[in-house]
């Protein structure tokens, strides 16, 4: 076993050897311009392109002429949200989504707040979800889009997608679902959930980097989009700029391998992770599970560990390449906004750590991790004035702090 | 985050973990920080006429602010109470070389000494010195 231990792969993916060997020619050998019409090097770039968006379509459930390459998931959620709200911003202003959402979505969306449309802001419930209820009564004759994404990156829920996407269609609103963390990962098909735009990145599913794409509905409804690159031309008018072909290729190889392999990868992390958080629980109290316990991304365990402060846990697992709930670089500290948005009190938001086991994860690693962080928490709660003052009986809640 | 050796050190071994009792009429405690913000210091002193006999501390924060108290631990031993409320945080900023971020750490440490000898001579107001 060689350490650090990565057990990061929300955050990213390493490229899987066989979506590599699929990539290799078309950096040297089948170079050509995938827009370029009148020779055998761009028919085969383009070929290779035409391939690879099968290939994707194929992973969702969709038609290949509704994949629309981008360089990834920040990129496809741009054109899908800036490029609806332009298309569609005369028959209404108002757009729904969550504060649980990537920052590339939420950032978009203050963006269309100063550009006159109104957003409202779900908060989710304590386990990350949202229910159909809850969105239909933010719901207004001028809604014109819903955005609430298929899986959390930081605690893993799952939303129920294709309830929401039936609600969408009744009231005749868009429903843009970001698909980063769920597909290649989970079962996702885009018409039997009534998502009418989706995007994917292909570095979390053991593809490369700054390749992604964007799914556009093309029937029941037909969804137009304003572009938000103007150029070539290039697919389809809605995307402009040549091809990254090798990028492409290996967007549609990583989505091949991962629809193949989706139940035994699955089922493979899923069996790390009951692994892991049944060694961590054991050995300790007070650790809590963030998210939907029983409806999460498979290799996705957000943890919080009660008493102890996330950037000192952090420390003391230098062994471990993980992800904080928090982020202790300024005087204020800033815990997760996801983590916050579900009522996550700040300092179980602080102490927590999301582990992601992947298709490369062992059982040695995993146990390994799970030692690692048992004997660190160990450690820090023997240092904790709060975890002393806990089995004291003191109630924290109610003690008088100097804030500072 | 690149830690300094020093607060590597510290973290990894830090000095006079612990609680002494905090009814004793010898010992001063301060309890600074909230749980919210990320970091909240316990630190107590034992005291022997005017002189701090034991210093111990236990911290629920970062690395830096873990450090930063095993440090106060560490030069609280042997000093007088006048000496003791002279430590400033700037001398922890600089033995531990903390970054700009986490000087509000060192404040803490500060504060931290400051509560405990207070606390100490609340429990002695009247009494003559
Ligand atoms: C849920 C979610 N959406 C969007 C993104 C952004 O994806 P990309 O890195 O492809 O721009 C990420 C990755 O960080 C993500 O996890």
């Amino acid at each position: 076993m060689n350490t650090p231990v990565y057990l990061d792969f929300q955050a990213t993916t390493p490229v899987d050897p066989r979506v590599l060997e699929a990539m290799l020619p078309y950096f040297t050998q089948v170079f050509g311009n995938a827009a370029s019409r009148n020779h055998p090097f761009g028919w085969d770039a383009e070929k290779a392109v035409d391939n690879a968006r099968a290939q994707c379509a194929a992973l969702i459930g969709a038609h290949e002429k509704e994949i629309v390459f981008t360089s990834g998931s920040t990129e496809a959620i741009n054109l899908a949200l800036k490029g609806v709200a332009e298309m569609y911003g005369s028959k209404g202003k108002h757009i729904i989504t969550s504060l649980s959402e990537h920052k590339a979505v939420l950032d978009v969306a203050k963006h269309l707040e100063k550009e006159g449309f109104e957003v409202t802001y779900l908060a989710p419930d304590k386990l990350g979800r949202h229910s159909v209820e809850q969105i239909e009564a933010a719901m207004r004759d001028d809604t014109i889009l819903v955005a609430i994404m298929w899986a959390n990156n930081e605690i893993g829920t799952i939303q129920s997608i294709a309830e929401i996407g039936k609600l969408c269609k009744e009231r005749k609103v868009l429903f843009m679902c970001d698909g980063t963390q769920a597909a290649g990962k989970i079962p996702v098909n885009v018409d039997e959930a009534g998502v009418d735009l989706m995007c994917a990145s292909g570095h979390k599913m053991y593809g490369p980097k700054g390749v992604g794409f964007l799914y556009v509905r093309r029937k029941n409804p037909r969804v137009r989009l304003v572009a938000q690159m103007d150029g070539g031309g290039h697919e389809r008018g809605m995307r402009s700029g040549t091809l990254n072909v090798p990028g492409i290729v290996g967007l549609g190889a990583a989505a091949d391998v991962a629809r193949q392999d989706l139940e035994k990868d699955a089922k493979h992390s899923l069996q790390l992770r009951e692994r892991f958080e049944a060694r961590v629980f054991k050995a300790l109290d007070q650790v809590f599970i963030n998210g939907d316990k029983d409806n999460r991304l498979p290799g996705c365990s957000n943890l919080s560990f009660a008493y102890v402060e996330g950037e000192s846990l952090i420390m003391g697992i230098p062994e471990l390449a993980v992800s904080s709930g928090s982020a202790c670089t300024s005087a204020s500290l800033e815990p997760s906004h996801v983590l916050q948005s579900m009522g996550v009190g700040d300092e179980l938001a602080h102490s927590s750590i999301r582990f992601g086991f992947g298709r490369l994860t062992t059982e040695e690693e995993t146990d390994y991790a799970a030692d690692q962080i048992i004997r660190a928490v160990i450690k820090l709660r023997e240092l904790s004035p709060l975890y002393e003052m806990a089995l004291e009986g003191i109630d924290l809640s109610q003690v008088n702090w100097t804030g500072h | 985050m690149a830690y300094s050796d020093k607060v590597l050190d510290h973290y990894n071994n830090p000095r006079n973990v612990g609680s002494l009792d905090k009814t004793s009429n010898a010992v001063g405690t301060g309890i600074v920080g909230a749980p919210e913000c990320g970091d909240v210091m316990k630190l107590q002193i034992e005291v022997d006429g005017d002189r701090i006999v034991d210093a111990k501390f236990k911290t629920f924060g970062c690395g830096s602010a873990i450090a930063s108290s095993s440090l106060a631990t560490e030069w609280l031993r042997g000093k007088t109470l006048q000496e003791a409320t002279a430590i400033t945080n700037t001398e922890i900023v600089q033995e531990l070389s903390l970054p700009p971020v986490k000087i509000h750490c060192s404040v803490l440490a500060e504060d931290a000494i400051k509560a405990a000898v207070s606390d100490f001579k609340r429990k002695h107001a009247g009494e003559d010195a």
